[in-house]
């Protein structure tokens, strides 16, 4: 398929925050394949629009450092691209001018105005159904012609869709966060999603070298449709345990258990705070309306935000705190809900060990586990042993478990996912688990 | 030259450790020692060897690309840096790519000959990991002819030899030159295994034909050529005395724990030409010739080589060069264990270019400083046994594609 008609004039919204500065990158990869990689003589323009003029000039730094780690990186197909280019003989005259190029093809701009010369429209803005609607609407009535390819992880596109008046020129494309390092993304067609479009998103997605998974439209998809009701999960263990132990005890607890006990890359408390207890709560907030009979909020997660205790990162990427602090990436406080305040990790440690009780004999660590070509056989028979365990902790995490599962199936079984697989890919490369939620282990 | 005019012998060799990627002391983003270190720490550690910096009347530092990978240049007048007693020395520094520390060598051997100097302290260095590979690879471009660079491979030398590794494939056959390449490898690693200033001294991986023997790609790296089969990006420095007889009376060491340099070969080739033939390292072949002829001696008689291993095809063409295997035979001398620590002539017995590391212009110096160990006695874990009918000692150091090359042949002192 021929990328570039669409691709000579691409708009990103929200290009400055988390997720629409890593497409960003990823989009001006695309554009300097098309344009230097294939000798175009065409021109093309990459809008990064976003409301704060500061960030957008902060972008533009992240963008030029991203671009030079690629360009190191790619050199020697760099060096093929600018073979013509007499006066670029060293591969740092060819880095610093593949840098320039690019740089040349963006455009920054606070206003949603640029969007009407756009044939593409990439939006990763705030989880907020109401302003992507009128962004989308106001756009579409004077660029009838673009497509909308937009970031939300949990709103249904459908809706979006017919709210805004799109005419099927719309398609989820859910990037993982950072965009430019995570492989999965999530295509989300909605029933009106228009043929041309939906195999444009396809081969763009390939171009990039994602792994794609395609999930119903239905709110959360399959990522958040996993992990929100994961979280609500280990919000409803946590206060369980809170009545007997405290709330500090408790989210540690919890924490350890989703993290060492399930072998993952973090602890569900640690993933919210990297996420956003703000964000979090957006998310289950977007989603609630399409699951009438399940409860989709949580009070604990609602008063955290209340008490302005919301994680999510600093510019730098550092964890601002929230159920946790954490320094140089490692928790060392932990917030007890029921006294408002933060109480040392190390205070807390030995009696949740103790609490937690016997756990398996076999250590194994998500970080050595998850590359390892024998990665199923030690994940056995850790489990197996968690199994025969009768303990605090390893019940927890048994119980745990056979949730994640539960989740995983259900999300099978109403035809978000097409298949367990698919489940299974969406974690193990959006969340980098170990493993799928659809196992034998539980 | 039939035979050296007067006795020349090395004394006192040191190496710093070769550091980059591969030990565990090296992190990228974490400032490290610099040049005035390497220096100093090879330089001072002779000088302590041989009785201080009053015994010495001249000095030569050799150095690739200071002038670029550090921005630094005069470096004659970094010889008196290493010590006081050095301030008003003659000294000079010498460049030739890869072959600098060589070079360092002969113009220390001829200042004995030549008599303006009985004790010539030699030192060669090189901080290369300044750069990221990618931009390190433009400044060694520097070795080859600079009106090829534009058409060559980004990774320019590994392009450069690739190219020679693919034509050594079609002559003679790809699957058992990868083979030999791979035991080239494994002999590198397993002998810098025991040698704590090797680079690879710390590798502990158990599967190193595995990884030698990985699918090349092309797309990322070269045609030809693994990252197993390049000598690495070192940082390094190793310092030795050259000393006429009196010098060696002067500096107080028994003529045993020295080794005698009984033949010198340089040979260079016009760096404007392609190679007549790509499969033969024709100016080493020269070089290696005209040392023998001086020593008087046969291949038969060399116990030991240090060969310009830069990569793992140079070497084995290396071993085709010096004359221990016909052109295209190279790759079952090698596979047959000759060239292994406990066979016929162990070759690079500290890891080489690939294994111990290459700080480009300390490398020639490096070379030296491991033949005069090992035939003294004095390479620790690494000594090999030398045999009574093989009593010689060779180094071979290559400047950009055999364009500079330094051989030099010893025997211990007696």
């Amino acid at each position: 398929m021929d990328l570039v008609p669409k691709m000579k004039n691409v708009s990103v919204l929200g290009a400055a925050g988390k997720m629409g500065s890593g497409i960003l990158v990823l989009l001006s990869f695309e554009m300097a394949k098309l344009k230097i990689g294939k000798k175009s003589n065409e021109q093309f323009v990459l809008n990064a629009i976003d409301v704060s003029q500061p960030a957008l000039v902060n972008l533009l730094g992240y963008v030029r450092s991203q671009l030079l780690k690629h360009a190191e990186k790619n050199i020697v197909e760099l060096r093929e691209w600018y073979a013509d280019k007499e006066n670029l003989v060293d591969n740092e005259d060819v880095i610093n001018q593949f840098v320039e190029d690019v740089m040349a093809m963006i455009q920054t701009s606070t206003r949603i105005e640029t969007t009407y010369e756009s044939n593409l429209i990439f939006e990763a803005i705030k989880e907020d159904k109401d302003l992507k609607v009128k962004l989308f609407s106001q756009i579409k009535q004077n660029n009838p012609n673009a497509w909308f390819l937009t970031n939300t992880s949990s709103i249904p596109i459908g809706e979006i869709e017919k709210e805004a008046g799109l005419n099927g020129d719309i398609v989820g494309y859910h990037f993982y966060n950072p965009p430019v390092i995570q492989k999965l993304l999530e295509i989300i067609k909605c029933d009106n999603t228009g043929d041309e479009l939906n195999e444009f998103s396809i081969a763009l997605a390939k171009s990039m070298r994602k792994i794609i998974v395609p999930s119903r439209d239905v709110a959360g998809f399959i990522g958040n449709g996993h992990f929100m009701r994961d979280a609500l999960y280990a919000l409803n263990q946590a206060e369980k345990l809170a009545e007997t132990e405290g709330w500090a005890k408790a989210f540690f607890m919890i924490d350890t258990i989703s993290r060492d006990l399930l072998v993952r890359p973090m602890g569900i408390f640690q993933l919210i705070d990297y996420v956003g207890v703000d964000v979090t709560k957006f998310i289950l907030a977007s989603m609630q309306p399409s699951f009438p009979n399940e409860t989709l909020s949580h009070d604990v997660l609602n008063e955290l935000f209340d008490r302005e205790v919301k994680g999510g990162q600093y510019a730098d990427g550092s964890q601002k705190d929230g159920v946790f602090k954490y320094q140089k990436g490692r928790i060392t406080h932990v917030y007890d809900f029921g006294a408002g305040k933060y109480v040392s990790k190390e205070d807390i440690e030995m009696d949740c060990a103790a609490k937690m009780g016997e756990l398996p004999t076999l250590k194994i660590y998500w970080k050595t586990v998850v590359r390892d070509k024998n990665k199923a056989e030690y994940l056995e028979k850790f489990f197996k042993e968690l199994h025969q365990i009768d303990s605090v902790g390893a019940n927890l995490a048994v119980a745990y478990g056979q949730n994640s599962k539960a989740i995983g199936q259900m999300l099978v079984d109403t035809e978000v996912a097409a298949s367990a697989e698919d489940v299974n890919t969406v974690l193990e490369t959006g969340f980098f688990h170990a493993y799928g939620p659809i196992n034998d282990y539980f | 030259m039939k035979a050296l005019r007067k006795k020349v012998y090395m004394v006192a060799g040191y190496n710093t450790v070769s550091m980059g990627t591969g030990r565990k002391e090296f992190h990228p983003k974490k400032p490290r020692p610099d040049l005035e270190h390497y220096i100093k720490e090879a330089g001072q550690a002779t000088l302590k060897m041989i009785g201080g910096a009053e015994n010495v009347d001249e000095g030569v530092i050799g150095n690739f690309m200071a002038s670029r990978f550090n921005k630094q240049a005069n470096l004659p007048a970094f010889l008196p840096m290493i010590d006081e007693g050095l301030k008003y020395k003659p000294a000079i520094s010498v460049e030739g790519a890869c072959a600098s520390g060589g070079l360092a060598l002969a113009s220390g051997i001829k200042s004995i000959l030549a008599e303006t100097a009985d004790v010539v302290l030699a030192v060669g260095f090189e901080v290369q990991n300044t750069m990221k590979a990618m931009y390190g690879a433009d400044v060694l471009a520097g070795a080859g002819w600079m009106k090829t660079r534009k058409d060559g491979h980004a990774y320019f030398f590994p392009g450069v030899f690739s190219k020679r590794a693919g034509a050594y494939y079609e002559k003679f056959g790809k699957e058992k030159t990868r083979e030999a390449m791979a035991k080239w490898y494994c002999n590198a690693i397993e002998n810098a295994r025991l040698c704590e200033t090797a680079q690879e001294f710390h590798n502990q991986n158990k599967d190193l034909e595995g990884t030698a023997k990985m699918p090349l790609n092309p797309k990322k790296f070269v045609d030809h050529l693994n990252y197993s089969d390049c000598s690495k990006v070192s940082d390094g420095a190793s310092a030795i005395a050259i000393v006429s007889e009196e010098g060696l009376k002067k500096v107080g060491i028994d003529p045993k724990d020295a080794v005698e340099v009984v033949g010198i070969g340089q040979a260079a080739a016009d760096i404007t030409q392609e190679p007549e033939n790509m499969t033969c390292l024709s100016t080493m072949k020269a070089a290696a010739a005209k040392a023998m002829e001086m020593a008087g001696i046969t291949v038969d008689q060399i116990g030991t080589v240090e060969v310009h291993d830069c990569f793992s095809i140079a070497g084995i063409m290396g071993t085709e060069a010096i004359g221990f295997a016909e052109e295209g035979k190279g790759v079952d001398f090698v596979l047959e264990g000759h060239t292994s620590r406990c066979g016929k002539v162990p070759f690079n017995t500290t890891g080489g270019l690939i294994g111990w590391g290459h700080p480009t212009g300390a490398t020639g110096v490096h070379q030296a400083v491991t033949i005069w160990e090992q035939l003294t006695g004095k390479a620790g874990d690494a000594q090999i046994e030398m045999k009574e009918d093989r009593p010689y000692g060779m180094t071979v150091n290559m400047g950009g594609d055999d364009k500079s090359l330094v051989v030099i042949v010893y025997k211990r002192g007696e």
